[in-house]
C-alpha cells in the first residue's frame, strides 16, 4: 500500500492535469477505487456490478459498460477494456465534473460537447457514429425496465415518436423515399439544446478529505 | 386579420379616446355607486318607516299594492362586492386594450393609480372610502394568489435551489429586519425628526413589517418581464418562504412592544416558535394534501365536483394553519405541491382544465382588487407624514436589501455549482418588492399615532417599489441582457434524456460512494412509486411510469390540437415530410409489413369520423351532470389509450407484404400519425 501511495503522489500533478480534479478529490476517489477493487490495481466489471446500490438502477448495464468503453478515455481508441486502472477510472469520472463558472463561452461549449459525447457513446453501442432506431429503442426499454410489466410496444412507440421528432427537427423535409439513418452527433446536440448539459450533468465531488484512517504521510 | 390591422391605425385614435372615455365614465359611475349607498339606504329606511307609520294609522285606507318597489338594503353587500369586482375587471380589460401603456407601465402600477382615482372621487363626494380590511385581505384575497402560485410551482427548479431560497428567505429577512429596525431607531434619535417617542421595539416591529418581500407584487411584476426560471424561482420562492419569518417576528415584537421588555427566554421562545410555525405550517399542508389526494381517488363517481375538492382542501389547509398562528402561506404551498401529482393523475382532463382556469381567474381578480384597494386606502388615510422617517425608510430598505443580497450570495456561492453572477444578484436585489402584505400587517397594529406614521412609511415604500422598481425593471432587464425564459417546447427527447440523466447521475454517485442529491432524490422517487402512488392514485394509473404518462399527455395534447384545428387545412407547426417510413431499423431482416391502401383509407375514415363527432351539438342538458360531450366520450384518457391500442393492433396485423418494401419497416405508432403523414403525402 505504501509503495502504490507514493507512486500515486508523484502522479498527482499528472492526473490533475489530465482529469481536472483537485488533489483532494483525487485522493478521495482513489480511496473509493481501492474500496471497489479490493485493494487491487484494477477493477473489473464484476467489481462494479457488486455495488448494491446500483441494483435499482434501470440503466446500470449501460453505466458499467461506459466505464470500460475506450471511447471515453479522451483518446481516439475504440473498443472496450476488461479491466481499468485508476487513471482510466478518473478519466471517466472527469466527464461529470461541474464546469467552472468562470469559464468562457468557448470552454463551456467544449465541456458541453464532451458531456454530450459521453451520452452519445452510451447510446451508440455499435460505435458506427449514429444512434439507430434499434439502439434508441433499447435505451427506452431499459429506462422503462424497472417499472414492471411494460409492453414492449409502448416502449417502441415512445422510441419511434422520439426518433420522429429528431428527424423532423433536423431534417424537416424528406421525400417519402428518403431515409433517416439515425441520429448523428450533430443532431443529438441539436435535439438536446434545451437541456443545459454543462450545468445539469455533474455530481458533487468531495473536496474535503473524508479519510478516517490515514496511513503514511502524504506529501502536500 | 390583416384587414383589421390596416384599419387599426385609422381608428386607433378614436378607439383610444372612446375607451378612455368609457373607462372614465365607469370610474365615475362605480364610485358614485359606492358613495351613494349611504344616501340610498337612508332613503329606503325612510320609506320603510313611512310605510309602517302609514300602516299603523290607516286601518281604513287600503295600501295600494306596490307594483314596483325599491329595496336596496336587501342586496347591498353582494351588490357592492360585485361592483368592486366589475370595476377591477374593467380596469384589467382597459389596460390590455390600450397596448402602448402596458409596455411601459406594469399592470400593478396602473391599478394602484386607478385605486387612487376612485378613492379620490369617493372622498370628493364627501364619503369615507373603504380601507383594505386586513381580514378581507388575509382570508379572501391572498389565498387564491398563493394557491395559484403553489399549485403551479416548478418543482424541479424549486428543489434544486431550495438551499439558496431558504438562505435568502430566512437569513436575508432577519438581516433586513434588524438592519432597518436598528437604523430607524438611530434615525429616531435625531432631534430634528421629533420622533423620540418611537422606541427600539416599535422600530423593530416596523422593520419586521416592512422587510418581507411580497409574493403578490413579485408575481405581478415578474410575470411581465419573463426572466429566466432560476431568477424567477429564487425571488418568488423567497417571497413565499419568508412568510414564516415575518409571522414569527411580527408577533414576537408585538408581544415585546406590549410588554416593553425583551427577555432572553422570550428570544429563545421566538427561535423555537420560528421552527414550529414553519414546520407546523408545512405539516398541516402536507396532511391536507394527502387527504385531498386520497379523496381524488374516488371522485370518478362524480366528476363535476372534482375541482371543488382541490380548492376546498387547500383553503382549509390555509385556514387551519391560521387557527394556530402557523404560516398559512407555507401550508397552502405544501398542500398544493403534495396534492398535485396525485390529483392530476386521478381527475379528468376537464377537471384539470377547470382547476387551472379557476385558479388563474381567482388569483387574477384578487391581484387586481388588492392593488386597487391599496390605491383607495392610500387616499383614505389617516396619514402622519414625517419627511425624515419616510425618506430614511426608503433609503434603508434599498440599502439593506442590496447589502443582504451581496453578502448572502458571497456565502451561498461557495456551495452552489451554478454560481450567481453579479447580474443575477442585481435582479434579485432589485426584485425585492414590497406589497399589500406589509400594508395589512401594518393596519393590524394597535391604533395610535405611531401606527399612522408607520402606515404612511409603508405605503410610501410600497409605492416606491411598485412604481419605480416595477417600471424600471423591464428596461433594466433588457439593458443588462439578462437571460429570458426559454420557450419550452415539450419534447419527448428531452424528457427521455432528463430521466436518463437522473438515473445516470444517481448511478455515478453510487459508484463514487457518496450519497448526494441524486441518490436521495432517487430514493424518494422509489418510495413514492412503491408505496405512496398505490394509495393515492386510482386504478391502473398508479403503476404508470412517468415517461409513459408524459408521452400520453403529449399525445392527448396533439389530439386536442388536431381536433381544435378542425378541417384539414390547418397543419401543425413543424411541417415535416418525415414519417416513420423514413426511419429504417437495422438488424435481422424483419418481415416487412405494410398497410394496404384500402386499410389505410378505412382507418383514416374511422379517425376522421371520430374527430368530426366532436363538432356535433350537445344533446342533453342537466345542471348536475357533466354534459354529454362527445369529446370526452371519445377522447377521454382511458378510451383514448384503448383506441390507440386497437389501432396499433390493427396496424401491426400482418397484411399483404409488399415485396419491394424491404428497406423500411412500417411499424406505425399512432393512428393520428398516419393522418399526419397522409396529409403530407397527398399533396
Amino acid at each position: 500500500m505504501g509503495a502504490s501511495q507514493t507512486r500515486l503522489e508523484h502522479n498527482y500533478d499528472d492526473l490533475t492535469e489530465k482529469s481536472g480534479f483537485s488533489h483532494e478529490q483525487i485522493k478521495n476517489l482513489y480511496q473509493r477505487f481501492q474500496q471497489l477493487s479490493g485493494n487491487n490495481e484494477k477493477i473489473s466489471r464484476d467489481d462494479l456490478e457488486r455495488i448494491p446500490a446500483l441494483n435499482n438502477n434501470p440503466i446500470r448495464k449501460q453505466i458499467i459498460t461506459a466505464f470500460f468503453d475506450k471511447r471515453n478515455q479522451h483518446q481516439n481508441d475504440v473498443g472496450s477494456l476488461d479491466e481499468i486502472g485508476f487513471e482510466q477510472f478518473l478519466m471517466v469520472m472527469s466527464h461529470f465534473r461541474p464546469v467552472n463558472s468562470k469559464a468562457t463561452e468557448e470552454e463551456k461549449a467544449t465541456v458541453r460537447k464532451q458531456k454530450l459525447r459521453f451520452l452519445f457513446n452510451m447510446h451508440d453501442t455499435d460505435n458506427d457514429g449514429i444512434i439507430t432506431l434499434d439502439e434508441y429503442r433499447t435505451v427506452v426499454e431499459e429506462l422503462l425496465s424497472q417499472s414492471g410489466a411494460i409492453e414492449t410496444e409502448v416502449a417502441r412507440a415512445i422510441a419511434d415518436a422520439a426518433m420522429l421528432e429528431v428527424a423532423s427537427t433536423n431534417v424537416p423535409h424528406m421525400a417519402p423515399d428518403d431515409f433517416y439513418e439515425g441520429i448523428t452527433f450533430e443532431h443529438f446536440e441539436q435535439i438536446l439544446k434545451g437541456i443545459e448539459m454543462e450545468s445539469r450533468m455533474h455530481i458533487r465531488f468531495l473536496d474535503k478529505n473524508a479519510a478516517t484512517m490515514r496511513c503514511g504521510k502524504l506529501s502536500s | 386579420r390583416t384587414l383589421a390591422l390596416k384599419m387599426a391605425p385609422l381608428r386607433r385614435s378614436s378607439t383610444l379616446r372612446l375607451t378612455g372615455l368609457l373607462c372614465l365614465s365607469f370610474l365615475v359611475f362605480f364610485s358614485r355607486g359606492f358613495a351613494s349607498h349611504d344616501v340610498v339606504s337612508e332613503k329606503s329606511s325612510g320609506t320603510i318607516q313611512e310605510d309602517s307609520h302609514s300602516q299603523a294609522n290607516s286601518t281604513a285606507h287600503k295600501k295600494t299594492f306596490p307594483v314596483l318597489s325599491f329595496n336596496y338594503e336587501h342586496v347591498r353587500t353582494p351588490f357592492e362586492i360585485s361592483l368592486w369586482i366589475l370595476l377591477a375587471l374593467f380596469m384589467k380589460l382597459g389596460f390590455h386594450i390600450i397596448p402602448t401603456v402596458s409596455h411601459i407601465v406594469p399592470e400593478s402600477c396602473l391599478l394602484i393609480f386607478v385605486g387612487l382615482l376612485v378613492g379620490g372621487i369617493i372622498k370628493a363626494t364627501g364619503e369615507q372610502p373603504p380601507v383594505l380590511d386586513s381580514n378581507l385581505f388575509f382570508l379572501y384575497l391572498l389565498p387564491p394568489i398563493i394557491l395559484d402560485a403553489g399549485y403551479f410551482l416548478p418543482m424541479r427548479s424549486f428543489t434544486e435551489n431550495i438551499g439558496t431560497i431558504l438562505m435568502f428567505a430566512v437569513v436575508g429577512t432577519l438581516w433586513n429586519v434588524f438592519f432597518i429596525g436598528g437604523m430607524m431607531y438611530a434615525v429616531c434619535q435625531i432631534d430634528a425628526a421629533e420622533l423620540a417617542h418611537v422606541d427600539l421595539l416599535s422600530c423593530l416591529l416596523f422593520g419586521s413589517i416592512i422587510s418581507a418581500v411580497d409574493p403578490v407584487s413579485v408575481l405581478a411584476v415578474f410575470e411581465e418581464i419573463h426572466i429566466n426560471e432560476l431568477l424567477h424561482i429564487l425571488v418568488f420562492g423567497e417571497s413565499l418562504l419568508n412568510d414564516a419569518v415575518t409571522v414569527v417576528l411580527y408577533h414576537l415584537f408585538k408581544e415585546f412592544a406590549h410588554e416593553q421588555t425583551i427577555t432572553v427566554t422570550g428570544a429563545i421562545l421566538g427561535v423555537i416558535s420560528f421552527f414550529v410555525v414553519s414546520l407546523g405550517g408545512v405539516m398541516v399542508g402536507v396532511i391536507y394534501g394527502i387527504v385531498g389526494a386520497f379523496t381524488s381517488r374516488f371522485t370518478s363517481y362524480s366528476r363535476v365536483i372534482e375541482p371543488l375538492f382541490v380548492f376546498l382542501y387547500s383553503y382549509m389547509a390555509y385556514l387551519s394553519a391560521e387557527i394556530f398562528h402557523l404560516s398559512g402561506i407555507m401550508s397552502l404551498i405544501a398542500c398544493g405541491v403534495i396534492m398535485r401529482p396525485y390529483v392530476e393523475a386521478n381527475i379528468s382532463h376537464k377537471s384539470y382544465t377547470t382547476v387551472k382556469y379557476f385558479l388563474k381567474m381567482w388569483s387574477s381578480v384578487s391581484d387586481t382588487l388588492i392593488f386597487i384597494f391599496l390605491g383607495v386606502s392610500t387616499v383614505a388615510g389617516p396619514h402622519t407624514w414625517n419627511w425624515i422617517f419616510v425618506i430614511f425608510t426608503v433609503i434603508f430598505c434599498l440599502v439593506s436589501r442590496v447589502l443582504g443580497v451581496i453578502g448572502l450570495t458571497a456565502f451561498i456561492n461557495k456551495f452552489r455549482i451554478v454560481k450567481l453572477t453579479k447580474k443575477d444578484q442585481f435582479i434579485i436585489a432589485y426584485g425585492g418588492l414590497r406589497g399589500a402584505i406589509a400594508f395589512s400587517l401594518g393596519f393590524l397594529l394597535d391604533n395610535d399615532e405611531i401606527k399612522n406614521l408607520f402606515l404612511t412609511a409603508i405605503i410610501t415604500v410600497i409605492f416606491f417599489t411598485v412604481f419605480v422598481q416595477g417600471m424600471t425593471i423591464r428596461p433594466l432587464v433588457e439593458l443588462l441582457a439578462v437571460k429570458k425564459k426559454k420557450e419550452s417546447k415539450e419534447s419527448i427527447n428531452e424528457e427521455i434524456h432528463t430521466q436518463f440523466l437522473d438515473h445516470l447521475l444517481t448511478g455515478i454517485e453510487d459508484i463514487c460512494g457518496h450519497y448526494g442529491h441524486h441518490h436521495w432524490k432517487d430514493k424518494l422517487n422509489r418510495f413514492n412509486k412503491t408505496y405512496v402512488k398505490r394509495w393515492l392514485i386510482a386504478g391502473e394509473r398508479s403503476t404508470e411510469p412517468q415517461l409513459i404518462s408524459f408521452y400520453n399527455k403529449m399525445e392527448l395534447k396533439q389530439a386536442m390540437m388536431m381536433v381544435e384545428s378542425g378541417s384539414a387545412a390547418k397543419l401543425p407547426t413543424i411541417v415535416s415530410t418525415v414519417s416513420i417510413r423514413n426511419v429504417p431499423t437495422k438488424g435481422a431482416p424483419k418481415p416487412s409489413r405494410a398497410i394496404s391502401k384500402s386499410r389505410e383509407e378505412e382507418i383514416r375514415r374511422l379517425l376522421r369520423a371520430n374527430l368530426q363527432k366532436t363538432r356535433q351539438r350537445l344533446r342533453s342538458y342537466s345542471r348536475y351532470e357533466l354534459l354529454n360531450d362527445p369529446l370526452e366520450d371519445n377522447i377521454s384518457e382511458a378510451r383514448f389509450r384503448k383506441q390507440r391500442e386497437m389501432e396499433r393492433r390493427v396496424m401491426t396485423e400482418p397484411l399483404e407484404i409488399e415485396p419491394k418494401c424491404n428497406k423500411g419497416v412500417y411499424q406505425t405508432v399512432r393512428g393520428l400519425s398516419i393522418l399526419h403523414q397522409n396529409r403530407f403525402r397527398t399533396h
